[in-house]
């Protein structure tokens, strides 16, 4: 029965979902009850993702484990954030909301940011010219960011057409290429889940 | 004193006079003007029709709009909708804050908030648009009728339902042949037959393996093959003994990873090896979500780092911050933007429909085998179809006069457009 319930209500729910998608009157049964079912169950599951992360940074902080100040940070700004905003409120003028955007977004911002010193790392190690491919990845790297800034755009001739040339046809090509893949790959997997065939994402494969 | 005190009034007076005189001459001018102010023009071309291939209750307006809107008098501020359901009214107005200046279109639907209006199927509504000026005078009405219907089968999806109804033949034909015991060749995946290697060398080295289950939830397919690959991946880690860690940005993820490594580990003998602190939850934001994961690298050091499912701009913080502390790194993700970043930074990538796959060369379970057999068919029908197209665009751009080309080409719109 664990197996068996969660398999017959996968392929009710995704039959009804693909014949759904045909069938308008259906469609909009399946957006408007079906999908905030989603919600609902989220809403649940995230008690058990608190429970979890207390859990998680309390055995570390019990154990002394490496950088269990960092989990004292962790909590002590999880059980402020909580506190403040069911005591004070999240209003516009709140403190939940001062903190929020003087603590969190100059932090989210800063994690935002490494992006641009990773990015350049990357392209280091990526235009090493090696072998063949790099070479090619290269030389394409070098046109499409030449032709990407005005400067070179404006003064070398052809190098913003040979930018829109790279991007538009190889690089699209190959793009499309994969998306077709992604398409055909996500339908048979889901075709699979539907079916029972795969099973794995109930935690058991035998029944 | 006192004459010329009454000459000085007299004198206050006689300014005050004119100056009341000219107020009201102002006045009168004004109203007078705004009197014979015209009216803008009502907007053109304003129709009404029944929203098609829905499920009814949904009327769409559009109209053009009014002469005097950016152009003739220029005083067209925006327009006034009004609904009812006989032709001589009562209207009532549709929107609280009139449509903006310009052409325009309105989907009238059902709104399920209780005191909103509604739009019953079968039954005509009477519309009237009028311009509205910045002095607040309204034009005529243009004025149209319509009635809401639903559809029952949406006829723009027959070429998705075609195709649909093809592929899963063919996908159930291949797992059933698969099923019969047939053996069939399917081409290994470098990054696939790498996480064993992966796995012992962190096994050697005595650090955990990290599975990074990407930033969906659920509800994503790409979401369920990366948990169906931390169960493979998950049978391995504990066949060699190591250590699993599983941060998760989703509290539901967590749930079924909690399940799938449990059960994993149970299959191969050791059930005493799950430990569901292992498997945590973090943050749902996505950068504080990186930040913790970058943490566990830095701290815990581990030997291989594997990230499947969707990512987005975290990718390459995450990568390059597993490249640093020198694991080897292997990722699968569908997300083409973010592709480019992952094969820079991790030593495997599965490319796409590769994450799909994977779980299937993982378990080696011959019906999942077969369902890839039926997607490499699929993908060649797909081929031959785009290509026989290409040839017909092509040979019509040459010559549109060859009407059975025209043919063709049509056949092939809907399904560039659908």
């Amino acid at each position: 029965m664990k197996i068996a319930i969660p398999l017959a209500s996968c392929f009710i729910f995704g039959i009804f979902a693909i014949v759904a998608w045909f069938f308008p009157v259906m469609n909009e049964v399946n957006k408007e009850f079906i999908i905030n079912w989603t919600l609902v169950i989220f809403g649940f599951s995230m008690a058990l993702g608190i429970i979890s992360l207390i859990t998680s940074h309390l055995r570390k902080i019990n154990k002394q484990a490496a950088g269990w100040g960092y989990n004292v940070v962790a909590l002590a700004g999880y059980f402020t954030m909580a506190i403040v905003g069911f005591a004070f409120g999240r209003g516009e003028e709140s403190l939940f909301q001062y903190l929020f955007f003087t603590v969190q977004v100059p932090v989210q911002a800063t994690m935002f940011s490494i992006l641009a010193f990773y990015i350049a790392s990357a392209a280091f190690r990526a235009f090493r010219a090696k072998s063949r491919d790099a070479t090619l990845l290269l030389v394409a790297a070098i046109i499409v960011m030449l032709g990407q800034v005005p400067i070179a755009a404006e003064n070398i001739p052809y190098m913003a057409d040979a930018k829109d040339w790279i991007l538009n046809v190889p690089n699209m090509a190959a793009k499309r290429g994969i998306l077709i893949g992604i398409g055909l790959g996500m339908v048979s997997t889901a075709l699979k889940i539907i079916v029972g065939i795969e099973r794995t994402y109930l935690g058991k494969r035998e029944s | 004193m006192q004459g010329h005190r009454s000459n000085h009034n007299g004198a206050r007076q006689g300014l005050r006079a004119p100056s009341l005189l000219s107020i009201l001459v102002l006045t009168l001018f004004l109203a007078a003007s705004a009197l014979a102010q015209d009216t803008p023009a009502p907007p053109e071309s304003f129709r009404a029709f029944d929203k098609p291939n829905d499920s009814g209750n949904r009327i769409m307006l559009e109209w053009t709009k009014s002469p005097d809107d950016g152009d003739g008098a220029n005083v067209v501020s925006g327009y006034d909708l009004y609904r009812s359901d006989s032709p001589d009214g009562p209207f009532e107005k549709l929107t609280p804050q009139p449509m903006p200046p310009g052409d325009g279109s309105f989907e009238d639907r059902q709104v399920r908030a209780i005191g909103a209006h509604k739009v019953k199927n079968n039954t005509d509504y009477h519309y009237q648009i009028r311009a509205l000026t910045r002095a607040g005078l309204e034009s005529e009405p243009a004025v149209a009728s319509a009635s809401a219907s639903w559809t029952f089968f949406d006829v723009h999806k027959l070429n998705t339902l075609i195709t649909v109804v093809l592929y899963v033949t063919v996908l159930l034909g291949m797992i059933f042949t698969a099923r019969s015991g047939r053996k069939m060749f399917i081409r290994r995946l470098a990054g696939i037959d790498a996480i064993e290697e992966a796995v012992g060398r962190a096994t050697e080295m005595g650090k955990p393996v990290l599975y990074v289950p990407g930033m969906h939830d659920l509800a994503e397919v790409n979401t369920i093959a990366a948990v169906n690959i931390l169960s493979g991946v998950a049978k391995k880690v504990g066949q060699y003994q190591s250590k699993l860690l599983v941060p998760c940005r989703d509290p539901m993820v967590m749930t079924v990873a909690q399940e799938v490594v449990k059960e994993a580990y149970t299959s191969i003998g050791r059930p005493d090896a799950y430990d569901s602190h292992d498997i945590f939850y973090t943050t749902y934001d996505q950068f504080p979500y990186v930040a913790s994961v970058d943490g566990i690298m830095m701290r815990e050091k581990p030997a291989t780092n594997l990230y499947m499912g969707y990512y987005y701009a975290e990718s390459l913080i995450l990568a390059e911050t597993g490249a640093l502390t020198g694991a080897i790194q292997i990722a699968g993700t569908d997300a083409v933007t973010q592709l480019p970043f992952f094969v820079t930074a991790c030593d495997y990538t599965l490319m796409g429909e590769e994450l799909y796959a994977a779980s299937a060369y993982i378990s080696e379970d011959p019906m999942l085998l077969g369902s890839l057999k039926g997607q490499d068919y699929m993908k060649f029908m797909l081929a031959v179809v785009m290509m026989i197209g290409i040839v017909a665009a092509t040979l019509y751009h040459i010559n549109p006069e060859w009407q059975w080309l025209s043919d063709l080409v049509a056949i092939f719109k809907p399904i560039a457009s659908g």
